[in-house]
This record gives structure tokens, C-alpha cells and sequence, in this order.
């Protein structure tokens, strides 16, 4: 049978890693292949390859039955093969319309740009996804959610036949992956074939026509959706069983601790434009969830709590005494860690070593009479990457070479070094593999059992669920409920995140 | 999101350039209030042959900052350009010959500067601050140290000759300056400079090829300082050694008093060419009011340091998400 695209052989090494070995697969008109695989399976490295951004040593690649090579990205683009990368590549400073019609505006002969004519073609081609947006405004002032989107749209605009989307969800809000989802049925029906990566399988059951697992550069099977199910494909994708993903359940605390009294507590924050009246407590020994949609001002709660920018009013108790945290120094000091969510630009100096990393906020533990003691850092830094199981040949290794998921634990590790009573972590699991993070919940749950305390701010309920023993819903900048880990469903956390469970307790009443 | 028709009163606050304007009407105001001699025609006229100078380098300087970069050399390269216009005059070349080989030789330095940026990847600071000093010397290796006197009349025409009272380089800047502002505003190719200086990669992504444009706006940005140069040259009928010392610096801070950014991907000509009035039209009002001209250098410094502030401000309110 003649497929659209088929690849055979390909294989490509990097100095150190044979990082695709040997994969080949088809791919027709009209049809969603899932590419599934750990951080570091060689999906990115494979997608490249037929992209055009990267070369393979060996392989052959046809579209339509024809042997095609590309020397670049923009070869393979005018093939109409286009990958839309998970970092954006719009251009913040120019409008929607110049960037979806990016180098290939509509010219006159002398090379003028015919705006109207511009502006109309955007028009149209947002009208039929659905999207209502002035062809004139910057992109820069579009939420991340609606940049993914025109980030598509720029690619079929472009004539893209085949289209590979990088984990498209991972910023969007539950609504945007709505209208991605409607997007992706619209173009499968155009005859457009997908190659859609993905770290949330449930996407892929609602997407893909074709699941394909790799590991270690290696191909390791390739079955209709209709023949999977979750459990089998994470265990082609780790190779191992994973039981729990979220371990062992933890023993309801509350219950032996439920007079406890907390042990951090806000009350009464606010900071204006960002969230008003965060009230709140964390007991010993508990985990409590931070549920809420995108943009209902669930990190910028945490930054408040550690200081990191004015607020309005809030007063802070730390084991029943009055605190103040006016920067996050303080927040330090009083032993409250704050894990960013963007660990890439906020958490991490990715162009240093880990072992660098590791000590960046206690180097001063490391100072002798005033110089550093290189030695006793290597030390430290080897201990704590084999205490958080980060996979690396070296501590010297820098930061960037690291896998996603390495990268969290290099996080988690370096703000564990300065000793937090009190962690918030922000997204800890976002673009990290299956493997890390069932251990980055080990962590998490080891850390609590040693009667310290956890917020964890996550957009994965399931994760949530499966960790938490408490769960806070935001809306709006605001807390809109608590739910006891006997009483929570998904469903009322969604309403409370909505700002509808008003509605839900008349229906209940 | 709403789509809008018909002026946006709000959007019109947000043009860099209308703003500019606003400032120069009522700065202009408030001079006059002051000194008679603000709105003549002489002081005009002395006010637009000023800007025709700096002016015309901002066509440049701003193609350079919008695709990401800057150049330092601009003011070596005017004051280079017009000793080597001067030393042909001078071994008899014609004078249309000379003119031509000398805007040839700026476009060079402009091309060695591309060259060195986008190739090889230095820098744009230390690679422009280098040429700028290799420029200089030899510049002054070429005339020894010595002004170049006596150019003919044929040449100085250029710099003193006029039609009526407006003289020839007002309409040579202005003509530059509408010329390249609607080509970059409305030409696809003039366009890649703001992908460029956007996002970088993604314009090498949608087949922009970075290089070329890079190494084409050096090139434009050398020529501009060349053909103020011998401007200047043919205005004072000499070719100082010591000319543009300042120059780079004052350009910059014009380009982003009209919207131009560091960071590159913004600002248009328009924009740099109203910083630059803005500068000189400062500069005049603070002499005509008498305001010893040690205190201008303050003054400018100020000006910059506030327009980035504004600019910085604006970014903040965007981008506010990050809040920190």
C-alpha cells in the first residue's frame, strides 16, 4: 500500500548516545499517529530528523513514494512537512498576522506588502478555527494558550501537510485544549496527517488513530489506539510496570492530626490585579493541592507568599507566631521554599553545572574564609544527585544537557539544600517523563512524612488527587473552597475552579 | 478580542511617534513662551540642517537596532568618510567619482562590521567598538593627523547650496528618511529586519536567512554615516579629524527616545528620525535659553536614561505575568 510519508532506517548519534536506532513507520493522509516515549527516548531527536532541522547518519525518507532529502527546516517546510516546537516560535514583536504569514506576506511586484489583503487572509483562516482576534495586535500581548494556537494555524496556513505538534497542550487552559482538540479533527479531516506528541495519554486516546511507543532510540511498537490501553503503554514506554504512578495512598492525617494546629498560615493577602484575600492553613506532615485553572492566580499566590513581589496586605504565622516575609531572602530564611514552574528561565542557571546549581542558594555553607571550597561542593553535589537519583555522567555536566525530568529533581534538589519547613512547588511533573514523576512524587511524599509540610501547585488533577490530602480550588484570584481528601471529586474541584460550585450546591440543595 | 475601526485614541498614545511629536509641539511652546528666537525661520532652518547630520545616521542605526544589533562605528565611519572624500578632491579625482567611492568605502566599513556580527558572530558591541577604533586610526594614519582643507567649490555646493533658504542635506535626509521608513514599513524584504530582531530563530526557522539581512543593514547603517559625512564635508568645505567622537552614542539615544529597543524588533525610522529632532531641537532651546552647555551632556543622560525608564515601564505592564 502507498503511504504518505514512510520512513525506513533512520538512525542518528550524537557523541556519547546512538539517540535514534533504526526506526521506521508510515504515516497516511487524515490520520493522528500518537509518538509516545519517555523524556529522552529519542522523540525530539526523531522528530528532527523529519523536520529537517537535524540530519540522519543513515535512513530514507518518502513522501508520496518519493525519496526526499532536506537540508533545513524551510526545505522541509516548502515539502509541506512543519513541526510546531513547544517553544514558540512567534515573533512577540509583530503582529498575529505577520506571523502567520511570516516571510511570505502578500506582495505586489515591487516587493510592497498588501495589508488588506493581508489582514484578510488572517481573518479567514482564524475564522475557520474559530479564533477571534484583531490581525493587528502584537503578539507578544496574547496569552501563551492563544500563541500555541496561532502557532498551528501559521503551519497549515503555510501549506503543511504534515504536521508534527510538541506536546501543543502543555500551556493551554482547558478550554484552549478544547479548541486545539476541534483544531486537530478539523485539519485530520482536511487530509492533513499528525505526528502528535504527547506526555498525557488521555489526549491520546481522544486523538490518535495509532499509537507508536519508542525507548532508548528504539522502536518498540506501533498498534492501532483501539489496542491499548494506559497501563500498556506506559509500560512500553518505561519498559518496567509502573503499579502507582502516585505510590503507596497515604494515610488520611488529618484524622490523628486534626486538631494539629497549622504550622504555616496566610491570612488576609492580597496583592492588587493578581489575587485578593488568600486565607489559609498548612498543617505538619500534609500535602495540600493548589487546584484552579490557568490564570487563576495560583503561582503568583506563591510568589506572594515568598515575597517575591509587593503586596497589598496579608499577614503570615509560622507555628503560631507572627512572621514577616517582605522578599523572598526572608521567605529563605523562615524556611519556606518556593519551586518556579519555569524552571528553564526562573529556577535554574541552565549554563552552569549541576553541581553549581545544587549549591546556588548556600554557597556561603561551602566558604571558608571566604573562598569556596570546591572540593566540599563536589561532595555535597554528588551526594545529592544520588540521593535525588539525577541521571547524569557528571556533576559537572551543565544543566541544559539534562532531560526535563532531571532537570525538576536538580531543582527540587538544590531548594531541598536549604532545609524547608514549608515547600511550594509549582507544576513540579510539567514536561517531565512517566518514570521521573512517580519519583518526583516519591519525593514529595517523602519530604512530607518527614513532618514537613507541602503545597503543591498543579494543573493535572489526577495528580492532585493522587498525592495531595488536601486540595485548595482558586478562581479568579481568589480561594473559592477546601476539599477533604474524603469528600473530593473531580467534579467539585472543576466547579469550584470555574467559579460555579455556587450552582452545585443549589442543584445539590 | 474586538476588532476596531477608525483612529483608536488609546492606540495613538501607544505610537511611540505621535508621542514624540506631542512632546516636540508642546516643548516648542513652551520655548517660545520664553525666547523670541525659538520659532524663526533661521533657527528652524539651523534646527533641521542640525538634525540632517544625526538624523540621517538614525535611518541607519535604527535598521541595525530593530534586526538586534548596534553599531558604534557610525561616527568613525562619518569622520573617515569625509577625510577620504576630502584626500580625492584633493589628488584630483572628480568630484562625482569621489563622492561615489567614498560612500562605497562606508558601505565597506558597514559590510566589515556585518561581516564580523553575523558570520562570525561576535558581538555587535565589541565588534562595532573595535572597527570603530580601527576606523579612527586610519583615518588619521591616511591624513596624518591633519584636517583636510580647501575643498572645491563644486563639492561644497553639496553642503552650502540650497534651493531658496532650505539647503541641499535637509532634502537629502528628509527624502532618506521617508524613502527607507515606507520601504520598512511596507516592504516584505525591508520587513525581515523585525523578524530578525525578534526571534532569531524563528525567522532562520521560515527560511529568513539571517545573515544576509544583517550583514544588508550594517551595510545601509555604514552608508548612512558615509553620506553624512561627506555632508558634513561639503557643508564646513573641510574634513575634521575629530568629527562623530559623540555621534554613535547620541544616535542610539535618539533611535530610543523613538521607540527603537535594544532587544531589538522594535522602533521604526520615522520614530528615530523625531528622536533625533528631538535632540537637537533640546539642544538649541537649551542654548538659545542660555543653559551652559556643560549642563547639556546632564541633560541628554537624563533624557535617555528617562525614555528607557518609560519604555521599561510599558514592558512591565505587558508582560505581566512574571511578576517578579
Amino acid at each position: 500500500m502507498l503511504h504518505f510519508l514512510r520512513v525506513e532506517g533512520l538512525f542518528k548519534a550524537y557523541p556519547g548516545v546512538q539517540a535514534v536506532n533504526d526506526i521506521g513507520f508510515t504515516l497516511d493522509r487524515k490520520e493522528v499517529l500518537a509518538l509516545l516515549g519517555e523524556n529522552g527516548a529519542g522523540k525530539s531527536t526523531l522528530t528532527k530528523l523529519i523536520c529537517g532541522t537535524e540530519k540522519p547518519d543513515k535512513g530514507k525518507i518518502f513522501i508520496d513514494d518519493r525519496e526526499v532529502y532536506f537540508d533545513s527546516a524551510f526545505d522541509a517546510m516548502k515539502l509541506g512537512v512543519n513541526m510546531v516546537h513547544q517553544e514558540l516560535s512567534m515573533v512577540g514583536d509583530m503582529s498575529v498576522a505577520e506571523n502567520i504569514f511570516i516571510n511570505r506576506q502578500p506582495v505586489t511586484r515591487s516587493g510592497r506588502i498588501k495589508w488588506k489583503e493581508l489582514y484578510d487572509a488572517t481573518r479567514k483562516i482564524m475564522g475557520k478555527f474559530n479564533l477571534d482576534i484583531d490581525p493587528g495586535t502584537i503578539v507578544r500581548k496574547l496569552p501563551m494558550g492563544t500563541q500555541q494556537l496561532l502557532e498551528i494555524l501559521k503551519a497549515v496556513s503555510a501549506g503543511a501537510k504534515i504536521l508534527i505538534l510538541d506536546e501543543p497542550t502543555s500551556s493551554l487552559t482547558i478550554d484552549q485544549i478544547d479548541l486545539l482538540f476541534d483544531l486537530v479533527d478539523t485539519l485530520k479531516r482536511e487530509g492533513i496527517a499528525i505526528i502528535y506528541i504527547t506526555h498525557k495519554l488521555n489526549e491520546v486516546f481522544r486523538l490518535a488513530d495509532r499509537v507508536m511507543v519508542i525507548r532508548d532510540g528504539w522502536h518498540i511498537h506501533t498498534a492501532p489506539v483501539a489496542d491499548m490501553s494506559v497501563n500498556k503503554i506506559v509500560s512500553l514506554m518505561v519498559g518496567r510496570e509502573i503499579k502507582n504512578l502516585y505510590g503507596e495512598a497515604r494515610a488520611i492525617r488529618n484524622q490523628n492530626n486534626s486538631d494539629g494546629a497549622y504550622c504555616f498560615e496566610v491570612r488576609g493577602m492580597t496583592a492588587k490585579d493578581l489575587y485578593s484575600d488568600i486565607s489559609f492553613g498548612i498543617k505538619k506532615g500534609e500535602i495540600l493541592g493548589v487546584a484552579g485553572l490557568i490564570g487563576a492566580g495560583r503561582s503568583e499566590m506563591a510568589l506572594g507568599i515568598v515575597g517575591a513581589h509587593k503586596r497589598t496586605s496579608g499577614s503570615f504565622y509560622k507555628d503560631g507566631k507572627p512572621i514577616s516575609i517582605k522578599n523572598p531572602r526572608d521567605a529563605i530564611r523562615r524556611k519556606i521554599a518556593y519551586l518556579t514552574e519555569d524552571r528553564k528561565s526562573l529556577g535554574l542557571y541552565l549554563n552552569y553545572s549541576i553541581a553549581l546549581n545544587l549549591c546556588c542558594n548556600k554557597l556561603t555553607a561551602f566558604s571558608g574564609p571566604g573562598f569556596v571550597d570546591k572540593r566540599r561542593l563536589a561532595q555535597y553535589a554528588s551526594e545529592q544527585v544520588r540521593l535525588f537519583n539525577i541521571r547524569t555522567p557528571s556533576i559537572d555536566q551543565k544543566v541544559n544537557n539534562l532531560s526535563g525530568g532531571n532537570q525538576q529533581k536538580c531543582l527540587i534538589a538544590a531548594w531541598m539544600g536549604v532545609d524547608p519547613d514549608i515547600l511550594i512547588v509549582d507544576e513540579p511533573t510539567r514536561g517531565v517523563d512517566v518514570g521521573a514523576k512517580s519519583e518526583i512524587y516519591r519525593i514529595i511524599k517523602d519530604y512530607a512524612d518527614a513532618d514537613k509540610s507541602v503545597l503543591l501547585i498543579s494543573s493535572e488533577l489526577p495528580e492532585l488527587l493522587g498525592i495531595c490530602d488536601r486540595i485548595m480550588v482558586m478562581h479568579n484570584g481568589r480561594v473559592t473552597g477546601f476539599v477533604d481528601k474524603n469528600a473530593w471529586s473531580e467534579e467539585i474541584i472543576m466547579h469550584y475552579a470555574t467559579g460555579t460550585a455556587e450552582e452545585l450546591e443549589k442543584a445539590d440543595a | 478580542m474586538k476588532t476596531k475601526n477608525g483612529p483608536d485614541l488609546k492606540m495613538l498614545a501607544k505610537n511611540r511617534e505621535v508621542v514624540v511629536i506631542l512632546i516636540l509641539l508642546a516643548g516648542t511652546c513652551l520655548v517660545s513662551a520664553f525666547t523670541p528666537y525659538f520659532l524663526t525661520s533661521a533657527n528652524l532652518l539651523s534646527i533641521f540642517m542640525g538634525v540632517s547630520v544625526e538624523g540621517l545616521i538614525a535611518v541607519g542605526m535604527a535598521l541595525v537596532l530593530i534586526n538586534g544589533g548596534m553599531d558604534l562605528a557610525v561616527g568613525s565611519t562619518m569622520a573617515f568618510t569625509g577625510v577620504a572624500v576630502g584626500l580625492l578632491l584633493k589628488n584630483g579625482v572628480p568630484v562625482l567619482s569621489a563622492i561615489l567611492i567614498a560612500m562605497l568605502l562606508s558601505a565597506g566599513i558597514g559590510l566589515m562590521n556585518g561581516l564580523l556580527i553575523a558570520k562570525l558572530g561576535l558581538n555587535p558591541f565589541i565588534a562595532t567598538l573595535g572597527i570603530m577604533s580601527a576606523i579612527r586610526g586610519i583615518m588619521l594614519i591616511l591624513s596624518k593627523g591633519m584636517a583636510v582643507l580647501d575643498m572645491p567649490p563644486a563639492f561644497t555646493v553639496i553642503g552650502q547650496g540650497g534651493f531658496g533658504n532650505i539647503q541641499y542635506p535637509i532634502f537629502i535626509t528628509i527624502s532618506i528618511v521617508i524613502i527607507s521608513d515606507i520601504a520598512l514599513r511596507n516592504s516584505r524584504f525591508f520587513r525581515q529586519s523585525y523578524y530578525v530582531g525578534s526571534n532569531e530563530k524563528a525567522a532562520k526557522l521560515n527560511g529568513i536567512n539571517v545573515v544576509k539581512v544583517k550583514i544588508f543593514n550594517y551595510c545601509i547603517c555604514g552608508l548612512c554615516a558615509g553620506i553624512a559625512g561627506i555632508i558634513v564635508t561639503a557643508r564646513f568645505g573641510s574634513a575634521s579629524v575629530t568629527l562623530g567622537s559623540n555621534t554613535a552614542l547620541s544616535v542610539i539615544t535618539a533611535c530610543i527616545i523613538g521607540g527603537a529597543s535594544l532587544n531589538g524588533g522594535q522602533g521604526t525610522i520615522l520614530g528615530a528620525f523625531l528622536g533625533a529632532l528631538f535632540m537637537q531641537v533640546l539642544s538649541t532651546s537649551l542654548n538659545l535659553l542660555g543653559v551652559n552647555i556643560y549642563w547639556q551632556n546632564l541633560i541628554t543622560g537624563i533624557i535617555l536614561i528617562l525614555a528607557i525608564l518609560i519604555d521599561s515601564l510599558n514592558e512591565m505592564r505587558v508582560s505581566k505575568q512574571k511578576m517578579l
